[in-house]
């Protein structure tokens, strides 16, 4: 007989896909009446509607729309960054995204305040995140990376959640 | 195997996993779980500070305010720079009038009745947070309880009980009701594992039917007991008034499957615990009684640049945000710099290399809240629902009722969203009126009177805002364990303090147990400090 703690990690684990799966069958509905409301004329089209997110893994695919949902809230839809008190910076014809293992390493380890976004996705969304930046914003890096080389870059130990 | 309530052991184990894994991660999430008892000391004491000593406070927001109080109050010159035009920092409170910029120049707005607010930030204050309450005390900030556990608020799941809201009081009635029961199955038939003398099991019997509402039976069933927890189909009345009817518990099957037991805990965790306060009015009056208690003291609309230390004092170099203009350059012995680590991890600070790495190693959480102000209270009204939280698995999370004025004519605004993790990523990343629209959209889905009754919403992403670029400090227990010493000595005349500084990160007890530890270290070190030479 398997050590009952396992028993229940396995049956919690078989629970949480069943219910990430669930999810998605649920989403599809909501995203089509979230479409058919519709972002109002002239919108630029930056915002991706519905939210699609659960709270621990977001569940695009594309790194275009990735990085509409999470990098645009910092580094701005045209990839600029901001200034405030601070600054957030310019993602932009960033001469750092020539070395693709770095943007992973951020995205996976966070940098400064940036916290470790990597930490809501899998290697695959990782790499197509990493991918979009690296070939948009006046920057034009032609090596694409896969979710095998997310893999090669070491991940902290994560906050907590 | 199925006993004859038709839970298997293996749902049992499922259900205690899931309620662990739920508490774990609720835990993580708000990233709160560091809390401990107050270091509260009671009125700090500085005395023997030595004459004509200055000190330069950057941020007014809790830490700078409380650092900025105890050490004019000991007899030191202070000045304090704040980037924004009014005092508290994230201690904030948005009202009608009010006008917010982002980082990325969207401007809300707010045009809520007057009275009416969110905190944008904290909005709580647990009763164990003896340094904040001590100063609302002292600075004649009135509180009143906060409502964290409403039994009339709702749980909500998108697939549970075809999306209805599920009110707080079945879910938990039933769902303690249904473990006492299968509990006291298997103490009757000496299923549990460890050894219980005959008489801890009567004990423990009696324990569970009245922990549980069970009937004689050790049964949960449609009961007086039951109903006496979870509420009547039909209330007790007066006179001639109809007679009570009892309701009827939620299945077992259909609870366990539902996922909402995992809200159940919340407010039984130490932060959470009632009594919960909040200033009457807003939080950002405690930040206003400081703020008239400091008068002049504070230098508003000031964007620091630099901060440079050397032997004989401190420089920070800083321009007027609002007018813009030339750099100048404040003069200091000593510097309490309370920037939250997002901000001076960007700002150049000559520090040792050890505290310099801590700067630039903690991350910063992302958060989102949303205003919502509609026609007229009809969560009261309509659903007797008088304050507290629902929870939710939308993407809002949570709707939070207003602690305060219960039963007043009018409009109302409540917290359409308060949300953490991947959500609160995708919420920030949209333009702020894409943010109340969602907020709205979701929000219709628990309460339909959303539709005919919204009028106006304002919504910060914490990662927005121009002066914080985040919600809070994320420690791990790596970087913490690398860097939380290093961030927190006094490096040459420059403290830090801050809720990053602290154990209760997120929180304003945080920040002020933080404040009120730097400067006692900063003021015994200024006390034995040799004088610098002139230059």
């Amino acid at each position: 007989m398997s050590h009952p703690n396992r028993a229940m990690l396995i049956q919690v684990s078989r629970i949480v896909r069943k219910q990430r799966t669930m999810l998605l069958f649920m989403l599809l509905p909501m995203a089509v009446l979230c479409r058919a409301e519709g972002a109002p004329a002239g919108d630029t089209g930056q915002t991706l509607i519905p939210t699609s997110a659960n709270a621990r893994q977001f569940l695009y695919q594309d790194g275009g729309q990735l990085y509409r949902a999470i990098c645009q809230g910092c580094h701005m839809a045209d990839g600029k960054g901001a200034q405030g008190a601070g600054a957030y910076p310019a993602l932009a014809a960033n001469p750092r995204l020539a070395a693709g293992l770095y943007a992973v390493n951020i995205v996976q380890n966070g940098k400064n305040g940036m916290p470790p976004v990597g930490r809501f996705l899998d290697d695959a969304q990782t790499a197509a995140v990493v991918n979009y930046v690296r070939s948009h914003f006046g920057n034009d890096y032609r090596d694409v990376l896969t979710a095998a080389d997310v893999k090669q870059v070491a991940v902290r130990p994560r906050p907590g959640f | 195997m199925k006993n004859s309530t038709g839970i298997s052991r293996r749902d049992l184990l499922a259900m205690i996993g899931k309620t662990a894994g739920a508490g774990a991660m609720y835990q993580a999430m708000t990233t709160l779980g560091f809390a401990a008892e107050s270091g509260y000391q009671g009125t700090l004491k500085l005395d023997g500070a030595p004459k004509g000593k200055t000190i330069l406070i950057l941020g007014a927001g809790m830490a700078g305010l409380v650092a900025a109080y105890e050490l004019r109050n000991a007899g030191y010159s202070v000045q304090v720079l704040e980037y924004n035009a009014r005092a508290g920092g994230r201690s904030w409170t948005l009202r009608g009038g009010d006008t917010y910029t982002e980082l990325g120049g969207a401007t809300q707005h707010c045009e809520f009745d007057p009275g009416l607010y969110i905190n944008p930030g904290p909005w709580r204050i647990p009763y164990h947070h003896h340094g904040v309450l001590d100063y609302c005390k002292r600075l004649g900030v009135a509180l009143e309880p906060f409502v964290q556990v409403n039994y009339n608020a709702m749980l909500h799941s998108r697939s549970a009980y075809g999306g209805r809201p599920q009110r707080f009081r079945h879910v938990q009635a039933d769902f303690h009701g249904h473990v006492a029961e299968l509990l006291g199955k298997a103490v009757q038939s000496n299923r549990l594992d460890q050894s219980l003398t005959v008489e801890d099991a009567e004990k423990l019997l009696v324990a569970l039917r009245q922990w549980g509402a069970l009937d004689n039976n050790y049964r949960y069933t449609k009961s007086y007991a039951s109903s006496n927890r979870r509420g009547f189909d039909v209330d007790p009345g007066g006179g001639t008034m109809p007679q009570i009817e009892l309701s009827t518990p939620l299945d077992a099957h259909g609870l366990i499957d539902s996922g909402l037991w995992q809200h159940l805990a919340v407010g039984t965790e130490y932060d959470f615990q009632t009594s919960i306060f909040q200033p009457l009015g807003g939080m950002d009056m405690i930040a206003r009684a400081f703020q008239r208690e400091l008068g002049g003291l504070i230098r508003f609309n000031s964007k620091v640049n630099a901060i440079h230390q050397d032997e004989r004092g401190v420089a920070v170099s800083y321009v007027d945000s609002k007018s813009g203009g030339s750099l100048q350059t404040a003069h200091a012995d000593w510097c309490v710099c309370t920037l939250p680590l997002s901000i001076l991890s960007q700002l150049p600070i000559n520090v040792g290399p050890a505290m310099d790495a801590a700067i630039h190693d903690v991350p910063y959480d992302a958060a989102v809240k949303i205003g919502l102000q509609f026609k007229r209270r009809f969560w009261e009204l309509d659903e007797q629902i008088y304050g507290g939280i629902t929870y939710t698995d939308l993407p809002i999370e949570r709707i939070g009722y207003p602690s305060t004025d219960f039963g007043k004519p009018g409009k109302g605004v409540l917290l359409g969203a308060y949300v953490f993790g991947a959500n609160a990523y995708e919420f920030t990343s949209m333009a702020p009126q894409e943010r109340v629209r969602q907020a709205v959209a979701f929000g219709t889905q628990i309460h339909p009177q959303y539709a005919k009754e919204f009028e106006t919403g304002i919504a910060v992403g914490w990662h927005r805002v121009p002066w914080a670029n985040g919600c809070y400090g994320m420690w791990s227990e790596d970087r913490r364990r690398a860097h939380y010493q290093n961030l927190c000595e006094i490096d040459g005349r420059i403290v830090l303090a801050g809720e990053h500084a602290s154990y209760i990160p997120a929180w304003q007890e945080g920040a002020v147990l933080s404040a009120l530890d730097a400067i006692q270290r900063l003021h015994a070190k200024i006390k034995t400090a040799p004088e610098p030479a002139k230059s």
